[in-house]
């Protein structure tokens, strides 16, 4: 299949502290070796989205103080766009501060309250400056196996009618570190969560099942070869164990 | 009750002595943490009382990287201009550790051998800093720079800012405050300061890079929030900055590079302009990071009034901290080992391996214990695409080898890399897959290395440094 997809990457210089490049590699080489022509366009403050010129849209996670920024951003120049684009079936991957930040609304842990883009029905409240934080390596079940990362959050997320839990925790915190919920899916192709670690490269199944859904849309049909992940599959294996033995054991 | 505080120092001291001496007989390690948490237990306080003692005062070094070569850098100078330093030179760099050191220079009466020649050197956590700036009553107070490092522990970037910013304002107005100009977080600052401020720099344009690196944070203005402009990069965000917005912009150097000369298997030669007036360094280590490392040492060393003379003796006499970039030859084969802990720092070592000559045999180990961050996302924000098509053996160890490997085949430099979680395994099938009489560059994490040390130690022995210096 000669194939070319087109993927916006949202606020990387800004939105770039916890490793999230590292999602951006794994598809662009996951697409390269199936001769698929992955284009990336770095989206920062100021530049518009063309919902239409896009497969594909990430963000990544980032400190307070770029989230105030980028919040400010995204409302005045893509939050209408990213609406469109989902909509039509664009897949939108959120990790950590972007999910926080397409969701309705944010409640940092001091100053004003950020107002969401809303994509996700879920809203974010960060419980002041003496909560614990959640901090550690996750497992949890998607409805494609198991997924291994990394959170590193304040904020607790919860929510609404119509968005559902991405994933179930099996080890670490989650959304809120109550519920048992991990991230959101919103339709079928809007996904938010708080893996780091980078999420895809260890998690090459799940990279898979956003370029196929991506491949589907614009072509009607996504045969993705398979690829030697012998290697993600060890650096999976062994993530989950160790999340897992310090679970038991207890955090830090 | 002065003569009971006396006794009461006395009596701490001694029991941590004994402490010190217990934890080295039994194998618990060096003696460099516990006895300062159990001596503030009979006495507290008694850092501060003992660093009073110290007849020239104290130095504090901290920042992100570079503290333990600034510290050591800055305590060879002040041997060179005949002070006798206290110097916790084992990077135990908590409140315990630097009390630790403190008791070890004191007699068991708590008194120390001459004091007037004492000068204390240590090289502070950053996160420890308020603390040990108020215990301790520094004349100087340097800071190297500001990076991600080990998110889990502190959270964001802007914490450790936010924790610096209030420290400094309360130092008193004798003390000196060191700033990397270069470095936009270090330098903010001097706004904050009440005393005299004395800038470091590199103005050296050749030194720059075309291309800011991914693990660059700090590029939005403390002031106003936009994006900072640059004339030159130097790694990072540390480079000659410019706020477009508000007009903020690196200040004026007091002590600069003019020059600096970066040859493989050279010490790094610098022109230094300083308020001493201008004169070459040989510096016996690579990278620019090591040459702002330099400069922080000759600020603190300048701040103290010492003349340049003594500052070229001090930097010549150096070696490397063991283990955190120091060569060594083992089995035929010429070991360096460079400690690398978070994105900024690792770039910086890929840079000047990439700048040496021949195929490289790299052995990288990455450990996720607390002294390294739980957290190994980092390792996806450093740019090893820097090393295609320059690596022979590429080899990932550590308890998380298989997200090295991982991370190593995403960047896809021609060699597939092999994993070997076990350290004395990998070091022994590195060594082996090494041609002899080549070198091999081990990057481990800061647990990683204390392993790769200790079994180094014993299979090698350690040549001069640098044959130059």
């Amino acid at each position: 299949m000669e194939a070319a997809l087109r993927l916006a990457h949202l606020y990387p210089k800004l939105m770039n502290l916890y490793g999230d490049r590292g999602n951006i590699l794994s598809l662009r080489r996951r697409c390269q070796q199936r001769g698929i022509a992955l284009t990336v366009d770095e989206l920062e403050l100021g530049e518009p989205l063309d919902p239409a010129a896009y497969d594909l849209v990430f963000i990544g996670g980032a400190q307070d103080r770029e989230q105030r920024r980028v919040a400010a951003d995204l409302l005045g120049t893509k939050a209408e766009a990213l609406h469109q684009a989902v909509e039509q079936g664009v897949v939108l991957l959120a990790v950590c501060g972007g999910y926080q930040l397409l969701g309705r609304y944010y409640r940092p842990a001091a100053g004003e309250e950020l107002a969401g883009v809303g994509i996700f029905d879920a809203w974010t409240v960060h419980p002041g400056p003496t909560a614990r934080r959640f901090i550690g390596n996750v497992v949890v079940r998607w409805q494609g196996g198991t997924l291994v990362g990394f959170e590193n959050h304040g904020g607790r997320t919860y929510l609404g009618p119509s968005a559902r839990p991405f994933a179930t925790v099996i080890a670490g915190f989650g959304n809120n570190g109550d519920d048992g919920s991990e991230g959101v899916v919103q339709g079928e192709n809007a996904f938010g969560t708080y893996l780091h670690g980078s999420l895809l490269p260890k998690n090459p199944r799940f990279a898979d099942h956003l370029i196929a859904q991506a491949l589907r849309r614009r072509y009607g049909e996504a045969e993705l070869a398979p690829l030697d992940d012998a290697l993600e599959q060890r650096a999976h294996v062994e993530a989950v164990r160790l999340a897992k033995k310090r679970s038991i054991f207890g955090r830090r | 009750m002065g003569a009971v505080l006396g006794l009461r120092t006395a009596a701490a001291v001694t029991t941590a002595k004994v402490v010190a001496a217990l934890s080295r007989r039994l194998g618990f390690g060096g003696g460099t943490a516990l006895p300062g948490l159990v001596a503030d237990a009979v006495a507290p306080g008694l850092a501060t009382r003992l660093a009073a003692r110290l007849g020239h005062g104290c130095v504090l070094i901290t920042g992100t990287n570079g503290k333990t070569t600034t510290a050591r850098l800055a305590r060879n100078i002040a041997q060179a201009a005949g002070y006798r330093p206290v110097h916790n030179h084992s990077g135990s760099n908590l409140m315990r550790g630097i009390t630790a050191c403190l008791i070890e220079a004191a007699d068991a009466r708590g008194q120390l051998p001459q004091p007037e020649q004492r000068l204390g050197i240590f090289e502070v956590d950053e996160a420890t800093l308020p603390e040990a700036a108020a215990a301790l009553s520094p004349r100087v107070v340097a800071f190297t720079n500001l990076f991600r490092d080990q998110l889990d522990r502190y959270g964001e970037v802007d914490s450790v800012a936010a924790l610096w910013r209030p420290a400094v304002a309360s130092l008193p107005s004798t003390t000196t405050v060191v700033l990397n100009a270069d470095d936009p977080g270090v330098a903010g600052l001097a706004d904050a300061c009440r005393g005299p401020v004395l800038f470091y720099a590199v103005s050296d344009p050749s030194c720059a890079v075309d291309q800011i690196e991914h693990a660059a944070d700090a590029r939005w203005c403390l002031s106003c929030g936009r994006e900072y402009s640059y004339s030159a990069v130097f790694y990072g965000h540390v480079g000659h900055w410019v706020c477009p917005g508000c007009g903020r912009a690196r200040p004026a150097a007091d002590i600069e590079a003019t020059r600096v000369e970066q040859s493989p298997d050279r010490p790094l030669g610098l022109a230094l302009s300083t308020p001493s007036g201008q004169f070459d360094l040989a510096l016996p280590l690579m990278g620019l990071y090591n040459v702002y490392n330099a400069l922080a040492a000759v600020s603190v060393a300048v701040a103290l009034g010492v003349p340049a003379e003594a500052i070229r003796t001090g930097v010549a006499s150096f070696t490397a901290a063991f283990g955190r970039q120091e060569r060594m030859t083992v089995r035929g084969r010429e070991v360096q080992t460079i400690l690398a802990k978070n994105p900024a720092g690792l770039n910086q070592v890929l840079r000047a391996i990439s700048a040496e000559e021949g195929p490289k045999n790299l052995l990288f180990l990455l450990n996720d214990d607390i002294a390294d961050g739980r957290d190994v996302s980092w390792i996806w924000d450093v740019d090893f695409e820097m090393l295609a098509g320059q690596a022979a053996l590429l080899l990932a160890s550590g308890r998380r080898a298989a997200d090295m490997a991982l991370r190593l085949k995403y960047a896809d430099i021609d060699a597939t890399p092999a994993i070997e979680e076990d350290t004395e395994a990998a070091l022994e099938m590195a060594l082996a897959l090494t041609p002899e009489g080549e070198r091999l560059y081990v990057i481990p994490t800061y647990t990683a290395m204390l392993r790769v040390r200790k079994l180094l130690a014993r299979w090698g022995r350690r040549p001069p440094f640098w044959k130059e210096a």
